[in-house]
């Protein structure tokens, strides 16, 4: 089979361009809270500090993106255009479920040939809210709570230990930002400024866009060692 | 097979991650490094590792690179430098002490250790600034403005390129220092969470105490007075901590 990571001449070609990354999303009962940071790196080179790892389809559907920042981009913007396809059809939005279906499809139809990504897509359907995890070697799976990246470690120990069902809008806030902030402290490869967004059942709403140094200052004074 | 999931090559340089960079003021000089410690690459386990390390009462040296290397190399300095206090009975100047890290960096030449040395520190007598630096086996560069080592150490050229000029005050020399290293380190995944400054300056005051410090005369160095002429500024810096 062919060598994708090689050139004409054989020469390992810059394929690979991965920026640690790391999101997060989870449902509790007034919807999905999506939370993510903003660096991209090359290697240990910092080549960005102001990502939108979270990609706004439509209205009611968010996606978020880890991996090859090139295939993030390009496949978010695909689905949003068979989505938007869908919906001048059908005269009908597409449900969560089948958009993440397009998605999974589309990046199965790719597998074997390097596509690099981890996404979560999340939506308010006539089904109510879900979230769905889908990635580049085809894997797509309905949850709860998900978190992509190489942060995701760090970011699930916090979120795990303070996930409920029954958290106000603040408290899951919180939540999403605390566990993203502490990824970005022990991730290198994570960081800048951390985004937040809700989706609720009139559509999807920007929460907050806080940068990762006012965050540690913050928790830092009101926890003080 | 192809995609195979190709590790990005770790060198042992840049495994732990950190920065050091050394400027020349006029009179004084600064070295200042960052206190992050991680493990392949990505994992941070501690933000107050300390890599410069003082070496004389005007002289300091800081080893980034490999962290097991930096601690080892900073001991066989001490060994060695402690060693040559003792039989000389003075202080070692920056040049000798350069001369004797560069030495033991070539004894191990084929085997060498992970670490990018800078030094800095004032001449005996005149109170020259001093800086130099050197690669892992020992090649000194001694240049007359400042000299970087490090995993950011292209981020950290281009900020002192651009921010250097000759002939800083302590104070002026301290905000172009910081101001370089942090944001070189902004630009590095692996280099930041806080920051070490020292400032070492002379005040200008010719002390015999001083002077005779330096001086040839064996005598026990427990007897050697602290010179009055060192005074060195250390502060932490805050930068950003992701």
């Amino acid at each position: 089979m062919v060598d994708f990571t090689k050139d004409d001449f054989g020469r390992e070609i810059k394929l690979k361009f991965d920026h640690g990354t790391t999101t997060l999303g989870f449902c509790y009962d007034n919807g999905v809270v999506l939370a993510v940071d903003s660096r991209a790196t090359g290697g240990k080179f910092i080549g960005s500090q102001s990502m939108k790892k979270i990609v706004e389809i439509n209205k009611f559907l968010l996606g978020t993106m880890a991996g090859g920042a090139a295939d993030c981009v390009y496949w978010d913007r695909v689905l949003a255009k068979q989505c938007r396809m869908y919906e001048l059809r059908n005269k009908e939005r597409i449900s969560t479920a089948a958009a993440s279906k397009l998605m999974a499809n589309m990046a199965y139809s790719y597998k074997g040939m390097g596509l690099s990504m981890g996404m979560m897509i999340t939506g308010w359907d006539k089904r109510g809210p879900s979230l769905y995890y889908v990635d580049s070697e085809g894997n797509r799976v309905k949850g709860n709570a998900f978190s992509v990246g190489s942060g995701s470690v760090y970011a699930l120990g916090v979120l795990d230990s303070g996930l409920r069902a029954n958290l106000t809008d603040e408290e899951a806030y919180e939540l999403g930002r605390r566990a993203i902030y502490h990824a970005t402290f022990r991730d290198s490869y994570s960081g800048g400024i951390i985004r937040v967004y809700h989706m609720k059942s009139t559509g999807w709403e920007r929460i907050s866009e806080e940068d990762c140094k006012d965050l540690h200052y913050k928790y830092e004074n009101e926890n003080p060692k | 097979m192809f995609h195979q999931n190709k590790k990005q090559e770790t060198t042992e340089i840049a495994y732990n991650g950190g920065a050091v960079v050394a400027m020349k003021g006029k009179d004084c000089v600064a070295i200042a490094a960052d206190r992050r410690f991680g493990v392949n690459q990505g994992q941070t386990v501690a933000t107050d590792f300390d890599k410069v390390f003082e070496m004389g009462p005007q002289l300091y040296c800081g080893l980034p690179g490999l962290a097991t290397d930096t601690l080892t190399v900073r001991d066989r300095l001490k060994f060695r430098l402690n060693l040559y206090e003792l039989r000389e009975g003075r202080k070692m100047s920056p040049n000798v002490f350069c001369s004797m890290l560069s030495n033991l960096l070539y004894e191990r030449r084929f085997g060498p250790y992970f670490v990018e040395p800078v030094v800095a520190g004032l001449k005996p007598k005149t109170y020259e600034p001093f800086v130099c630096n050197m690669d892992l086996i020992g090649c000194m560069n001694e240049p007359e403005d400042f000299v970087v080592g490090g995993t950011c150490s292209d981020q950290l050229y281009g900020m002192c390129e651009a921010l250097w000029e000759p002939d800083l005050s302590p104070d002026d020399l301290f905000e172009t220092i910081s101001q370089a290293l942090v944001n070189a380190c902004d630009r590095d995944a692996i280099s930041g969470w806080g920051a070490t400054v020292h400032i070492i300056q002379n005040n200008g005051k010719i002390d015999m105490f001083g002077e005779a410090a330096y001086s040839c005369v064996l005598r026990p160095l427990s007897l050697q007075p602290a010179g009055e002429k060192d005074k060195i500024t250390t502060r932490n810096v805050k930068t950003r901590m992701d």
